[in-house]
């Protein structure tokens, strides 16, 4: 009945919520170089899979780009040196999301490009498609697996693992992600708009490795700008932009693959189970820069946005910058500051200490204001049914943060927990501000456990 | 300086400095999503209350001082019996939810102008108290509280909130001189003319008589999405399914147009059964509690001795609710969970 309706009404997906984007604080602000802060902490595990162990040894000189640490793991992704400079001896840093990991520190060394020329190292320059058709699917793999390359939309799965061809499901389509559907953030939008050929490059390289004989982008339809500029770069090469209505959450995997190209991924599955490769637009320019110019994942752009920070700013900063850094380039906090949040607004996590390192996968700081932080006092559920309209995945959230929150593992199971995707429109939506998606997180997490011991 | 968990922390110490700062930083932690839609549940019972306006507007004018009076009394015994339940489960008393004056305005309305003060009074504290507060107060409660205070009333005092109840002459009110449409009916066959009767011209319980108004403001919270409108949508289908046979008979000149008109559909249709608490939470329960509804509405009006069907077909329903959400657990998009153990 649902699927019926959706269809007649043309919905790109099921449910979703149109939270206020905010993005007008920063999508006017060029991408700015943050000057290298004086110590750079590298965290060894930056993605889902195995902790890579140091090859260097403190005290070592390293230029940038020299590899850190590695693993044999398939599902891993080396680290490499974002500054020259000397290493320090390691120490554990904990990330926003509570994992406690090993980073490398760099004492950063006096002698650094300008901020022009990391520039053009980076996203600038000259980026040919004539090696395109050249390059051996396999050497594209191993140059992104050598190069560190994990998806930098958030989850950080590594690239080569997605794109290592699997002849039991075959790739018939890249889909290129620029929704950016989180609030606040535009680190992907100005990408998009300042350096979208190394974009279509990294894009078409990705389809050659897989096999894909289709390259679509996705971008939401009210950065007009950016959809636009990956027209213009993609200059007659078979590169398809496809613009998709506005709506939290479009970037999910699931939600973007539906909407742009109408195929639904199995419950539990990946889009690889329906032919299908997303990556996020800054992966595809860490691919590009990987093949056509050997150099690894060490820079990202991050926001640095919200009302509660003096100067919102989209910086390319090294990874292992530390949140302090990023939030001092902008000014600092401003008086009314109340919440620091690694990522979105609506998945991010609240960051506690500012002494964390910038991952590879870390696309954004939202600072908000006290009037942001709506304080809300949770009240009884009233069986509304919103959080079951706005779901993206049709589920029940409202029944499965009451089987959470009792421990009940039979009926989250008859609800379906482990399809939640975690997005967050149904504690966003709830009249009660009961946070569901926040106890059914933990759910899982917990439900796992205790079937596991 | 600003408060934190670990005291005041100078905001500027803790940012600026790119050596090792200090950890607590002037910012509150909390887990996701970090933004949060303008909706309450106070805001949804405002709504309420401003749906019902077209209802309350044609009762004044139509009962005039009764109709004021059955909704004072039974709205100050809703709130205060709220105050008092709470009070006695050891609870804050959440009154400015307004839920409780809902529940005591939705009960007024569908009382007759000349019930005496203590059907709405009882029916209101029964309503807080046996309705909602035993079952473990708001979001709890398996039945409409409402309804539950009615049947109470009506059981209790039939004489004062029966057929014949809603005819007293003594009010001096020309619409109560006369029996409400779906009795005329029932009794002697005796056919209202719509236009009155979606108007809101006839006999019947101050909240009830105006098809129109109650449609007016039924829509206002379909549009507000306070009300789902899959409830009075399958309610109305169901009502024109069962007019089929009667249509296929040639029938008489009571039309599925009066069915709908008449009596408490309707209101009770746009807002009784669409009371989140005691309605499915999917779309498709929705579906087809709204549907049970209107069959049963149907129903009870032509087979049973009862000249209405609207309370008892909410109750009904209500007890089927959780059998309905049981079997409409909806599919993943994507297909059912792997289930692993």
């Amino acid at each position: 009945m649902s699927a019926t309706m959706a269809r007649l009404r043309g919905r790109p997906f099921r449910g979703g919520v149109h939270p206020s984007e905010n993005k007008e604080l920063s999508w006017e602000c060029r991408i700015e170089t943050l000057p290298p802060p004086p110590v750079v902490q590298v965290p060894v595990l930056q993605h889902t899979g195995a902790p890579c162990s140091p090859v260097v040894k403190p005290k070592q000189e390293v230029r940038a780009g020299d590899l850190l640490a590695d693993s044999s793991a398939f599902v891993s992704a080396p680290v490499h040196a974002p500054v020259a400079g000397v290493v320090q001896r390691e120490t554990v840093a904990t990330l926003p999301n509570g994992r406690h990991v090993k980073v490398i520190p760099i004492q950063t060394a006096a002698d650094q490009p300008t901020p022009e020329d990391l520039w053009a190292d980076v996203y600038g320059g000259e980026w040919p498609l004539d090696g395109v058709e050249a390059a051996e699917p396999s050497a594209i793999v191993s140059a992104i697996r050598a190069a560190g390359i994990v998806g930098q939309g958030g989850a950080a799965f590594p690239t080569h693992v997605k794109l290592t061809p699997n002849p039991a499901k075959p790739v018939d389509t890249v889909l290129v992600n620029g929704c950016e559907c989180e609030p606040y953030l535009t680190s992907d939008h100005r990408l998009m708009l300042e350096a979208p050929r190394p974009i279509v490059v990294g894009a078409l390289l990705a389809a050659r490795a897989c096999g894909a004989r289709r390259v679509v982008a996705a971008v939401e339809d009210h950065k007009p700008g950016a959809s636009a500029a990956l027209r213009a770069a993609a200059d007659g090469a078979a590169f398809e932009v496809i613009e998709l209505p506005t709506k939290y959450p479009m970037g999910g995997e699931k939600q973007t693959v539906r909407a742009a190209l109408g195929r639904t991924i199995p419950t539990g599955g990946l889009p690889l189970d329906v032919g299908v490769v997303v990556l996020n637009v800054a992966t595809c320019a860490a691919i590009a820069r990987a093949v056509l110019r050997g150099r690894p994942l060490t820079h990202r752009v991050v926001t640095v946005t919200g009302r509660g920070i003096r100067t919102p700013k989209n910086l390319l900063v090294p990874v292992g910058a530390s949140y302090a850094d990023l939030l001092a380039a902008c000014g600092g906090l401003a008086p009314d500051a109340a919440r620091v949040i690694a990522g979105g607004p609506m998945m991010g996590f609240s960051l506690g200490s500012f002494q964390a390192p910038v991952t590879k996968g870390t696309s954004g700081i939202v600072v908000l204001t006290a009037a942001d932080v709506r304080a809300v006092e949770e009240t009884a559920c009233i069986r509304c049914g919103r959080c079951v309209d706005v779901c993206p995945l049709n589920l029940v959230p409202t029944r499965l943060a009451l089987a959470a929150r009792h421990k009940d593992w039979t009926m989250a199971r008859r609800f379906h927990i482990t399809a939640c995707m975690e997005c967050g429109c149904c504690a966003w939506v709830c009249p009660a501000a009961i946070p569901l998606v926040q106890l059914i997180r933990t759910g899982k997490v917990q439900m796992q456990k205790e079937a596991g011991a | 300086m600003t408060r934190s968990p670990h005291g005041p922390v100078p905001r500027e110490a803790a940012v600026t400095a790119s050596a090792p700062a200090p950890v607590a930083p002037a910012v509150s932690v909390a887990p996701g999503p970090h933004l949060h839609a303008a909706a309450s549940t106070q805001r949804m019972m405002a709504d309420v209350l401003v749906g019902l306006a077209p209802l309350v507007a044609v009762a004044v004018a139509q009962f005039r001082q009764h109709a004021l009076f059955q909704m004072a009394i039974a709205s100050c015994s809703a709130v205060v019996s709220e105050w008092l339940f709470a009070r006695m489960r050891g609870r804050p008393a959440t009154l400015w939810d307004l839920s409780a004056l809902v529940t005591g305005l939705i009960l007024a309305l569908s009382l007759p102008a000349g019930a005496p003060w203590y059907a709405g009074a009882v029916g209101a504290a029964v309503a807080i108290g046996l309705g909602k507060a035993i079952f473990g107060g708001l979001g709890q409660n398996l039945f409409n509280p409402a309804m539950v205070g009615r049947a109470f009333a009506m059981i209790s005092f039939p004489a004062a909130l029966g057929a014949s109840a809603y005819v007293s002459p003594s009010l001096g009110i020309e619409a109560v001189t006369s029996a409400t449409p779906l009795t005329a009916f029932k009794m002697s066959g005796q056919v209202t003319p719509i236009g009155p009767l979606f108007l809101g011209a006839t006999n019947g319980s101050i909240g009830e008589t105006s098809a129109l108004a109650a449609l007016l403001g039924g829509l206002y919270l379909c549009f507000r999405r306070t009300a789902p409108w899959e409830i009075p949508a399958g309610a109305i289908l169901a009502m024109g399914a069962a007019a089929l046979p009667g249509l296929a008979g040639g029938g008489t000149t009571w039309t599925l147009a009066h069915d709908l008109s008449a009596g408490a559909f309707m209101y009770g249709a746009f807002f009784i059964a669409t009371d989140p608490v005691t309605s499915p939470l999917t779309p498709r329960g929705k579906w087809i509690f709204g549907a049970g509804f209107g069959l049963l509405v149907a129903m009870i009006r032509r087979f049973s001795g009862y000249p209405e069907g609207v309370m008892f077909a909410i109750l009904v329903m209500n007890a089927l609710v959780p059998l309905i959400n049981r079997g409409t657990i909806p599919v993943p998009v994507g297909g059912p969970a792997p289930q692993t153990r």
